[in-house]
């Protein structure tokens, strides 16, 4: 596969309204709103503020084919640096506890290093969501140590623990490179015991069906990696993938668009509400705008109705108890075991590094 | 192209139940357990109803399980062995076979 985006392919499902219109145009069983309902919550509100995510640009070193983001190297989208002071003043002046930074390649950012060292310098826990293998290019092997030094916390992506299928949705070669990345970061003592260096591994299904019981996954995984490359890391994160953007235009290709959201939509799980990630984190875009979640930026379904819709007009008083924008593509995340960006939601655990 | 099989058919399983929902009932509620966590896990279950359905050739099985299996963290590598596994079976049940042959062999040979 070329290294190019759907933006950069002039692909009509490059448009958010284009992507959003095809899964409204999908006949499924019922609609989210109904499930909720059923479930007895007829809408879905904000319960709190713990995660700020931050992300800071489409820009990537990689182009991975589930990718929701449409994130690649020919992207040029990049977070202001109004936007970034704007977002770590709302940290600094409030008490929202994490800041989450993704993109794309959050790395390839300019002022990564400066988001990163401005938050822990306000004692704020800081998630990197990394693709391992942006630590492998020259200019970019001082970020295991920047990262090891300002203890943050890694959230690595890792679709299998085999070459062929990550390298199928990940890119010739990810693989190896994510297995050396990972015996670096483990060298500076991430993924050991006592260290306080959390690294955590993000796995999302390669094709199309729901990720297994991670809990079960992950002990397979932790074996696996140690016997065959020695390499560890703390919890192993499941994830849905979204009918979005890359991955929506491969669920199209590969036939399998509707099969894939009758599964998520007969696997609605009403546990997996409760820890729905759009409930406590507040996403921004590269140019400021206010979503639920990352998914629901990536398809343009900014805050709704009253609550602030750029960072500049953001104030917690304002963002407490919002009403969540939903659409059909919620049921990825309340399918089987429920889906967030920290795993599985009925398997959620309390942080303890 | 008009067949015996249809793959949508496979979502219409419980329509089976509609003359006879008891017994439908019955078999639904075992057929749960049998697959529920236990002494093997879902995925090892999983993988041995992916090897029996190759075993007794049904595409409705061979359908549900390959998505089971995925679901349940198998790999391809594990199903496809799987495969074999039931492959080796049925080819050994046709081999061991030929000890009878070679007892009734022994018997009518000089």
């Amino acid at each position: 596969m070329g290294l190019i985006t759907l933006l950069n392919a002039n692909n009509p499902l490059a448009d958010a309204a284009t992507q959003r219109a095809t899964l409204a145009a999908l006949p499924l069983r019922r609609s989210f709103e109904e499930a909720l309902s059923a479930s007895g919550q007829p809408a879905l509100h904000a319960t709190g503020l713990s995660v700020l995510q931050m992300n800071v640009g489409r820009r990537c070193n990689q182009a991975c084919r589930h990718c929701h983001v449409d994130a690649g190297p020919d992207r040029t989208e990049v977070m202001t640096d109004q936007v970034i002071d704007a977002c770590l003043a709302l940290l600094e002046t409030s008490d929202i506890p994490t800041l989450d930074i993704t993109g794309g390649a959050p790395e390839l950012h300019p002022a990564f290093r400066d988001i990163v060292r401005r938050a822990r310098a306000a004692g704020r826990h800081v998630m990197d969501r990394c693709n391992l293998t942006i630590t492998r290019l020259p200019n970019y092997a001082y970020l295991p140590e920047f990262l090891a030094e300002h203890r943050v916390e890694v959230v690595a992506s890792l679709p299998s623990v085999g070459a062929r299928q990550t390298d199928a949705q990940r890119g010739e070669g990810v693989f190896d490179d994510s297995i050396a990345a990972l015996r670096a970061f483990n060298a500076l003592g991430y993924g050991v015991d006592g260290s306080g260096l959390e690294i955590n591994l993000v796995t999302n299904p390669v094709g199309a069906f729901l990720p297994g019981a991670q809990r079960s996954l992950e002990a397979d995984w932790k074996r696996e990696l140690q016997r065959r490359f020695g390499i560890r890391f703390n919890r192993l994160f499941t994830i849905t993938n979204m009918p979005i953007s890359r991955y929506l235009q491969y669920l199209i290709d590969s036939g399998n668009l509707q099969a894939y959201m009758d599964r998520l939509v007969t696997a609605f799980n009403p546990a997996a509400v409760d820890g729905l990630m759009c409930r406590f984190t507040l996403s921004v875009s590269w140019d400021g705008r206010l979503y639920d979640c990352d998914f629901n930026q990536m398809i343009d379904l900014p805050t709704a109705g009253d609550a602030p819709h750029t960072i500049f007009d953001a104030t917690i008083a304002r963002l407490a108890g919002r009403r969540v924008a939903i659409g059909p593509h919620c049921f990825g995340c309340t399918a089987g075991a429920g889906s967030s960006c920290g795993g599985a939601t009925t398997e959620r655990t309390e942080r303890t590094v | 192209m008009d067949t015996y099989y249809h793959a949508k058919d496979l979502a219409k399983f419980s329509d089976i139940g509609h003359d006879a929902p008891e017994l439908w009932k019955k078999f639904s509620d075992w057929y749960g357990a049998v697959f529920a966590e236990g002494a093997l896990t879902e995925r090892e279950k999983a993988l041995i109803a992916l090897g029996v359905a190759h075993a007794v050739q049904c595409p409705y099985c061979i359908d549900a399980y390959t998505t089971t299996s995925l679901e349940k963290g198998a790999t391809p590598e594990q199903m496809t062995e799987a495969v074999h596994v039931a492959a080796a079976i049925r080819g050994g049940a046709s081999l061991v076979h030929g000890v009878q042959m070679r007892n009734q062999l022994e018997k009518l040979s000089m």
